[in-house]
């Protein structure tokens, strides 16, 4: 098993008079090489529990391990090291930074590492051509259209190449030809071996034959899998 | 090892474009920062130099200056005080002067008129100091008069002084002894004051003590005296403009601190991404100190230069209404350019630091909360 949850909770404002049971009591294992599909209403929990996967927040309690290490409760430091080299995330809203170019946005999260430039620049390069942004490689990113910057997002979350794909609600700023699109894409990924984690309350996404496993929640748990 | 340098070197890359990427607010920010260096800069500069050009001037002046006392009153010392005297151990000179002040009303100003036995002035040429040259326009061959007793007397400026130490000399007129007598009625045989040089500083005071017993009614003034006097002028002068400057100290506290709270909601989100992406809490931290350093190093530069400029190359032309009051004829002296570490480091002290450490903290704060707020 790559990822297993178990028995995680998380609170928002813990102890405070607008205390928020967000996850409860959720236990999950998610296999290697697989696209899984979180599913659900809004508010039902899935990006508080998508981001405790990929670290980018703690569980209240309960216990997060990467294959055999239990992440939960490393510092800070460590946590980074995995997330970089394990995790790639894809968010709603692309979170590109406004302002740098298409080739400094993709390049960007291998900054920390002091990677040689000129390999850098190239592998994100080649990534880019592959994705067909060719033409708008030096364009700032707040030119690009709304599929446009999705690719970019896209191979943003690609170039430490993660093991993991962690796609928030991808479809969410796209019309149904460019989600299909899409998800093509996420096929190609799922080929070349990545494990890809997805929520989404699209049916482009969660109806889709590219989904191997369908997991829906509810009010903070899951209710089915 | 090569992999940290090429870091930090991607870290110093980013922070460029991202200071470039907010142009409009950083050129402010760096402006508003050299302006305030550069006033720091200027005020530290000047009054600091200006003390020492002052010093430097009185290191020349005799080591006690006679005065005779009338009732209580600076009057007039005869000649033979000199022989009364007598032989004072350490003294290697002793010379009378005749010298005063003139208020010119036309331009609002106080000469100081000298007699200097030395010079071979006939009784209606004078020499006058580069100050009063300028003001009122003279040159060489011109005519220059003078008010005293009711009269008015004319002489013809045969040199201007020569523009080394103007601080002082910039409102000095020379004439001869016997024209001086006509225009003050003071007579043959009677002088202002009498100059002593003493060789060894130490024996200042005992001459004075001896002094004192021998005639009971002069009253000896020491250099040391004066040089206090000075000082403590000078200090006060710098003190009034260092008031301003508190001023302007604070405001930069105040615009330092104001940014310790807030980040824009678009730098959190900023952090937030990086963090996602694989940041770490140290790499943000540091590439904004970076960023503080860029912007604090290139103003404190700018803003010292400026001042160094500002001091040593205009005569420090915004302060002059300030120092106005102390001699109207404001010297446009050239202060003999100095720098000076503990003061860069004083300056550097007060400008950078809380700079750094105001806009390190509230990044700091946002880099190590967790980045899920991005994901909404
Ligand atoms: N920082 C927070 N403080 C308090 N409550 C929070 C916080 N973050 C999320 N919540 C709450 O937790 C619940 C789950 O939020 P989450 O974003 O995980 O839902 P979601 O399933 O992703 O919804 P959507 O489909 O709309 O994205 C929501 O009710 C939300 O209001
Ligand atoms: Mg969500």
């Amino acid at each position: 098993m790559l990822i297993t949850l178990t028995n995680i909770n998380k609170l928002f404002n813990q102890g405070k008079h607008d205390e928020f049971h967000a996850i409860r009591d959720i236990s999950l294992q998610i296999e290697a090489g697989k696209v899984t599909c979180l599913k659900g209403s809004s508010g039902s929990g899935k990006t508080t529990l998508l981001s405790m996967i990929g670290c980018l927040s703690r569980p209240t309690s309960g216990r997060v391990t990467l294959e055999d290490e239990i992440l939960s409760g490393l510092p800070e430091r460590f946590l980074t090291d995995i997330r970089r080299h394990t995790f790639g995330f894809i968010f709603q809203k692309f979170n590109l930074i406004q302002g740098l170019s298409v080739l400094e946005n993709v390049m960007l999260p291998a900054y920390p590492l002091g990677l040689n430039h000129k390999e850098l620049k190239s592998s994100a390069q080649k990534l880019i051509s592959h994705f067909g942004l060719d033409r708008v490689l030096h364009n700032p990113v707040e030119w690009l259209s709304g599929g446009e910057s999705q690719r970019v997002a896209i191979c943003r979350a690609l170039i430490n190449d993660p093991r993991i794909l962690i796609a928030d609600e991808p479809t969410a700023n796209l019309d149904s030809w460019l989600s299909q699109e899409f998800m093509g894409l996420i096929d190609e990924l799922r080929q070349s071996g990545k494990t890809i984690l997805i929520t989404s309350h699209d049916p482009v996404v969660f109806d889709s034959p590219i989904v191997d496993r369908i997991v829906e929640m509810q009010d903070g748990q899951v209710v089915q899998n | 090892m090569i992999e940290f340098i090429r870091k930090q070197a991607y870290l110093v890359d980013f922070t460029l474009s991202s200071l470039l990427r907010r142009k409009g607010k950083n050129f402010g920010l760096l402006f508003v920062y050299t302006l305030i260096v550069f006033m720091l800069a200027s005020v530290m500069l000047f009054t600091h130099s200006l003390k020492k050009e002052a010093g430097i001037i009185l290191q020349q002046s005799p080591e006690i200056i006679v005065q005779r006392l009338v009732a209580g009153r600076h009057a007039l010392i005869p000649a033979d005080y000199i022989e009364k005297m007598g032989r004072l151990r350490g003294v290697t000179s002793k010379k009378a002067r005749l010298w005063g002040y003139f208020y010119n009303p036309v331009v609002k100003a106080n000469y100081t008129v000298m007699a200097p036995d030395h010079l071979v002035l006939t009784t209606t040429e004078v020499i006058i100091g580069a100050g009063i040259a300028r003001t009122i326009g003279l040159d060489i061959g011109d005519y220059f008069t003078l008010r005293a007793n009711n009269d008015t007397f004319s002489f013809q400026v045969k040199d201007i002084l020569d523009k080394h130490s103007e601080l002082v000399s910039t409102d000095l007129v020379l004439i001869s002894q016997k024209a001086f007598r006509v225009i003050t009625g003071i007579p043959e045989g009677q002088f202002t004051d009498i100059v002593l040089s003493v060789r060894n500083p130490r024996e200042v005071r005992k001459v004075a003590e001896k002094l004192v017993q021998k005639l009971p009614d002069v009253r000896p003034v020491l250099r040391e005296e004066i040089l206090r006097t000075y000082d403590s002028i000078f200090s006060w002068r710098q003190g009034i403009v260092f008031v301003l400057l508190v001023g302007a100290l604070m405001a930069f506290v105040i615009f330092a601190w104001d940014k310790a709270p807030g980040l824009s909601a678009e730098e959190k989100r900023e952090i937030g991404i990086l963090k996602a992406i694989g940041w770490e809490s140290g790499d943000i931290l540091r590439m904004k100190f970076w960023e503080g350093i860029i912007i604090s190093l290139s103003a404190f530069m700018l803003g010292y230069l400026a001042a160094y400029l500002h001091v040593f190359y205009s005569s420090a032309v915004l302060f002059e209404p300030v120092l106005k009051g102390w001699a109207t004829l404001y010297p446009q002296f050239r202060l003999v350019p100095f720098i000076d570490g503990l003061q860069i480091a004083t300056l550097f002290f007060f400008t950078i630091f809380p700079y750094v450490v105001a806009t390190i903290i509230p990044i700091w704060k946002a880099s190590v909360t967790d980045p899920d707020a991005i994901m909404r």
